[in-house]
């Protein structure tokens, strides 16, 4: 049973800590995404979920504690951990001098993904980009480069997708078919991911698990559709309010 | 040291992309070095109708502006390439990608051969059909000319990107300068011999200085001396190493501050 559970951890976070100077950002974190499971990555603005992100993407070194993805100590072997690894976050457009399908070659090359030109045409497909293959990325609306960004994240076939925010710029018939189709995604191919995102209803309806993090630490964690209840609370907005509030103070109200 | 093929392909057909998708990119590469070629090939014609020395300031100053032309390409042929993914705020994406420093560094320097000799080759039939400027005057000199110049233009565009790197977006402006404060002490266009003390000491640690003392060698029809090419090679060689040295250990630094994600942010201001 063991064996099992490690073979479907594809992400494990061990006693994580970062410090800027004397700031604690990150306070002693732990967690695992396992394999077909959505992770909920939750806090208030300043939580320390992109620092965890930037972390476990290698583009900021911990203080202390390790990361491992699919086993792989990122610390040891940054690229073939990284090999693993894909991402999309609204702070990170793909360049905006390249078109779509040229930003999608060359991220496809970086990430070294077999038989790239059908797969690119694949992740074309699954996000309605046709039309826009041959436009450059920086004239295309906000909504049209989130999309982007999920199909470069697609591309390489991750094991563990880390998604920051995917659907804050999009409208709500575009969030929810992105929603339905990472979902999809998520069920049917050998992936973990790791959502963030400040729409309660969106963790509610596509996380399996939600983290709370508030002031760098794992403050919560449980089923979303549960969880409120636990402590009391009628939804998720209003737990994720009450931690944002008095993070140190929420207690076990069962 | 592993090096995937695919990964520095990615660098290399990202610039022609970009290349292909705005031709203007193109201009530095063949306008600015016809310009100086033109423009220098005139004073030298000049000045050989002036002077009586019947020294050839045709082959001295063409064939200075020519290796200088091309050690300017290589440098801003590295460094360029580089600061594409400042400008496109493409950092984080790049750098989250699997791709290792070394084959990073690898694809940057291959954009810059590409460039630079494209660059080369238009200046040589410029200086040759315009003005009757032979490159092969210099005989096999002109590969170690040119490997040496090389070398340091790498050197240098390393050593410049790593200091964007380390202190961000605005340090962009910190990169152009760099030829150009060298050229004084490099004794491109006259020998070491008329600089001051001081400066002669600074000229003899510059790979390039040796390499336009030996083409005036040439020129002059006296002997170059090959242990200074070598002196150069080494000296270029080390330089090469220092700026990876260098490089690798600033993006550790800026792995460990986290300054990869806040660049991605920044802008140039």
């Amino acid at each position: 049973m063991k064996a099992d559970m490690a073979d479907r951890n594809v992400l494990a976070v061990v006693d994580l800590c970062k410090y800027y100077g004397s700031i604690l950002a990150v306070d002693h974190v732990s967690f695992d995404v396992n394999l077909n499971e959505i992770v909920g990555l939750l806090g208030p603005n300043g939580a320390g979920k992109t620092t965890i992100i930037n972390m476990i993407l290698g583009v900021l070194q911990p203080t202390e504690g390790k990361i491992y993805i699919e086993g792989i100590d990122i610390s040891t072997d940054r690229c073939k951990a990284l090999e693993r690894t894909n991402f999309a976050a609204v702070y990170a457009p793909l360049p905006g001098n390249l078109t779509v399908y040229e930003n999608l070659m060359f991220f496809g090359l970086l990430y070294n993904v077999k038989d790239l030109k059908d797969k690119i045409e694949q992740a074309i497909s699954l996000f309605e980009l046709g039309r826009f293959r041959n436009t450059k990325c920086g004239v295309l609306s906000s909504g049209e480069q989130t999309r982007v960004g999920l199909a470069k994240a697609l591309l390489s076939g991750p094991r563990l997708l880390l998604l920051d925010e995917p659907t804050a710029s999009l409208d709500p018939a575009n969030a929810r078919e992105v929603r339905d189709r990472i979902r999809s995604f998520a069920k049917k191919e050998a992936v973990g991911l790791l959502w963030t995102s400040h729409n309660m209803v969106e963790v509610e309806s596509v996380c399996d698990r939600v983290l709370f993090l508030s002031h760098g630490k794992i403050l919560l964690e449980g089923n979303p559709r549960t969880l409120p209840q636990e402590y009391g609370m009628r939804n998720l907005e209003e737990l994720f309010i009450a931690v944002a509030k008095e993070p140190l103070t929420i207690e076990d109200g069962s | 040291m592993k090096v995937r093929p695919r990964h520095v392909a990615a660098i290399l057909l990202r610039q022609y992309y970009l290349m292909r998708g705005s031709p203007v990119r193109i201009l530095p590469v063949v306008v600015w070095v016809a310009i100086d070629i033109i423009l220098w090939g005139f004073i030298s014609r000049y000045l050989s109708t002036v002077a009586s020395s019947g020294f050839s300031f045709l082959a001295a100053f063409l064939g200075a502006i020519v290796f200088w032309d091309f050690f300017n390409r290589v440098m801003f042929g590295v460094s360029t390439a580089f600061l594409e993914d400042v400008w496109s705020r493409n950092f984080l994406n790049l750098f989250a990608s699997p791709i290792s420093v070394f084959e990073y560094l690898l694809g940057l320097v291959i954009c810059s051969i590409l460039t630079s000799l494209a660059g080369l080759l238009v200046m040589i039939l410029l200086a040759s059909i315009a003005f009757g400027w032979s490159f092969l005057a210099y005989g096999l000199a002109v590969l170690p000319f040119l490997l040496v110049l090389f070398l340091f233009g790498i050197s240098l565009g390393i050593l410049a990107i790593s200091m964007v790197l380390r202190f961000g977006p605005p340090a962009e402006w910190l990169v152009w300068p760099i030829p150009a404060l060298l050229s004084p002490f490099a004794a491109v266009f006259y020998p070491v011999s008329v600089l001051p003390t001081w400066m002669q000491y600074l000229a003899r640690i510059l790979p390039p200085t040796y390499v336009f003392e030996s083409m005036r060698s040439i020129v002059s029809g006296t002997k170059s001396n090959p242990m200074d090419l070598l002196l150069a090679g080494v000296l270029a060689l080390i330089y090469v190493l220092m700026a990876c040295w260098f490089f690798g250990h600033v993006f550790r630094l800026v792995i460990r501050e986290g300054h990869i994600a806040r660049y991605n942010a920044e802008t140039v201001s």
